[in-house]
């Protein structure tokens, strides 16, 4: 399996990072940035990680469903993450939650027939004073309203 | 960038820079004083940064409180084995923002408190564990680094001290658990976020099977003012048996929520009315969770003449935390607060021990099921008794962490839950709060 450039030096970086024989720390971080570029974790890619930090693919497929942030099915070009957790509840988040299932057509972890948006309630992501707030893949969008998810997604489904 | 306005009433200790051009380049830190706490620290013996570190009463910002000069103690000094330095940012306590602004503002304050604890216990490399929706972070820290690198604040023979460190920022992936210590370090070695038994603690068995200090990020970054300024100036910044500033998060129904610095033992009420400006539409205050979603919630009652500090909390059986303060008006629904904390302790509960795993699982369905209206009226006293089984019962704080507020709002707001009894849907789901949405479900 190749990977980009970038991903090969970030690769590269993550195994010197550890002490010898240590290779597999590099794993949890090593299948995010993987996940960035491939969509999500593929067989080819569980199988391409686990033998470059030296595991086996059961090993790596233990790791990878302990963690929220990796998938095994694609997600959307978009990947809209909205927070109802206390400080966003507070703040309406649920109210939003229920806003952007209902404009989208679709609920949690699932994806616009286009593939262009996919939808998650996620747990706090650390934006509890800025609440409700969301996160498109890894921007953080803070005090966001219907209105401006509405104008959010115009803008994003505009821009392919 | 800052995201909120600072509050005159701030006491800007390390977030001083906060707000300054380019506060995170080195240029900036290096023109204010930067790494002179380093220097300081490395002209003085290992033990006499520990006792400046003891004298500050610096305890752990990430929610535990442990006193951090006694933490570093307790690595063995003889050990042949090399020492690590881990710095916890996977801030992920419901209510929690504080560590994303202190690393995105000033990661070189952090990078120096780690170095200076390097000094104290004989430790050569660490890692920065940021949280994985903290991808931006990743880069801030990575680039604070790589400058650290080039103008000889890390790596070999640090400013010819004869010193040599490490650092390396390392991302998790979604786990609210491996903010738990021993869990992280299961993560940093590339497994599952299962807490590990202790003892041994990390101080002596902990990443790669070797000493370990792990704190939190706000907890390094105190250490570079206090070998500065000495630890007893820090200490009298706050109340006497915890010294200096806390970073403190206003989230839920306030006017200007914001990550602000105050001292230990700042009133309640001047926070929530002066810096918070109170409670929006002139609502009252109900309720508030001082330090992050596990700490047990105290009401507006509670809160009179409360200070925020460890035992002005602990006096009021809740806890400091990791300074998430969630302010709730006199709108909420205590009952579906609850469910909402509870669904998330649910959900990242990591399963091993039975107490968490089955009754976090249990209080979800029960509090659900109860706030949509299909409650009844022992199912009261059963999720007070769920909680009050779990409480003590689990290898890490997470099943405490759900069994903290469940006891404490059943035995506050239980006149809450029983108005839930009326057989309709929740009863304070008033028209007027927010925006109006139809729901898909309803």
């Amino acid at each position: 399996m190749t990977f980009s450039p970038q991903l090969e030096a970030r690769f590269e970086k993550l195994l010197k990072s550890y002490p010898p024989g240590r290779q597999r720390s590099a794993l949890v971080p090593m299948l995010l940035y993987a996940q960035d570029e491939v969509g999500s974790m593929t067989d080819e890619l569980i199988d391409e990680v686990a033998q470059r930090v030296g595991v086996t693919p059961l090993q790596v497929n233990e790791v990878l469903s302990y963690y929220s942030m990796l998938h095994r099915k694609p997600m959307g070009k978009y990947h809209v993450q909205i927070c109802t957790n206390i400080s966003c509840l507070l703040n309406d988040g649920d109210k939003l939650w229920e806003h952007a299932c209902k404009r989208l057509g679709i609920g949690n972890k699932e994806v616009t027939p286009d593939g262009q948006v996919s939808l998650e309630e996620v747990e706090c992501m650390g934006a509890c004073s800025w609440a409700p707030a969301i996160q498109v893949n890894y921007d953080f969008h803070h005090f966001i309203t219907p209105e401006k998810l509405d104008q959010l997604l115009d803008s994003l489904t505009k821009k392919q | 960038m800052l995201y909120n306005e600072p509050s005159p009433l701030e006491t800007k200790v390390l977030s001083r820079r906060f707000g300054a051009p380019n506060s995170a380049s080195i240029d900036t830190y290096l023109a204010d004083q930067g790494y002179q706490a380093f220097r300081k620290a490395a002209g003085m013996k290992p033990e006499e940064i520990i006792e400046q570190v003891k004298i500050s009463n610096l305890r752990g910002r990430g929610g535990a409180g442990f006193p951090t000069g006694m933490k570093w103690s307790f690595v063995p000094r003889t050990s042949p084995k090399p020492k690590y330095i881990v710095v916890n940012g996977d801030e992920s306590e419901p209510g929690t923002c504080k560590d994303r602004v202190l690393i995105e503002n000033d990661p070189h304050q952090l990078i120096e408190g780690v170095l200076i604890a390097g000094l104290a216990v004989d430790a050569h490399a660490g890692y920065v564990y940021i949280r994985g929706e903290y991808r931006y972070l990743i880069e801030v820290m990575e680039k604070a680094i790589g400058e650290a690198y080039a103008k000889g604040w890390l790596g070999k023979n640090i400013q010819g001290t004869g010193f040599d460190f490490d650092l390396y920022a390392h991302s998790g992936a979604g786990a609210y658990e491996c903010g738990e210590e021993s869990a992280l370090l299961e993560s940093l070695e590339g497994k599952r976020g299962i807490p590990r038994i202790r003892p041994p603690f990390p101080a002596v068995v902990g990443a790669f099977q070797c000493p370990t200090v792990l704190n939190n990020v706000e907890t390094y970054c105190a250490v570079p003012a206090i070998i500065r300024d000495g630890g007893a100036a820090f200490a009298a910044l706050g109340v006497p048996k915890a010294g200096g500033t806390k970073m403190t998060c206003l989230t839920g129904n306030i006017n200007k929520p914001g990550v602000y610095e105050l001292r230990l033992g700042f009133p309640v009420a001047q926070m929530i009315e002066e810096v918070g400006g109170g409670i929006p539409r002139g609502r009252r205050l109900k309720a508030m969770i001082p330090g992050g979603s596990s700490c047990p919630v105290l009401t507006a009652k509670e809160c009179e003449g409360a200070t925020m500090d460890y035992d002005s909390m602990s006096a009021r059986k809740t806890m400091l935390g990791s300074g998430g303060v969630i302010v709730m008006d006199d709108q909420t629904c205590m009952v579906k607060a609850l469910m909402r904390i509870i669904r998330f302790y649910a959900h990242e509960s990591c399963g091993w021990c039975i107490p968490c795993r089955e009754g976090t699982t249990w209080l979800r369905k029960i509090l659900v099921r109860f706030h949509e209206g299909g409650g009844t009226r022992s199912d009261i006293d059963l999720i007070g008794d769920i909680g009050k089984n779990m409480l003590g019962r689990t290898f890490c704080p997470l099943g405490d962490a759900a069994a903290m507020p469940t006891i404490s709002f059943v035995e506050k707001f239980r006149e809450e839950f029983e108005d839930h009894l009326a057989g309709k849907p929740c009863p304070y789901e008033h028209a007027d709060h927010g925006i109006e949405v139809l729901s898909l479900s309803r």
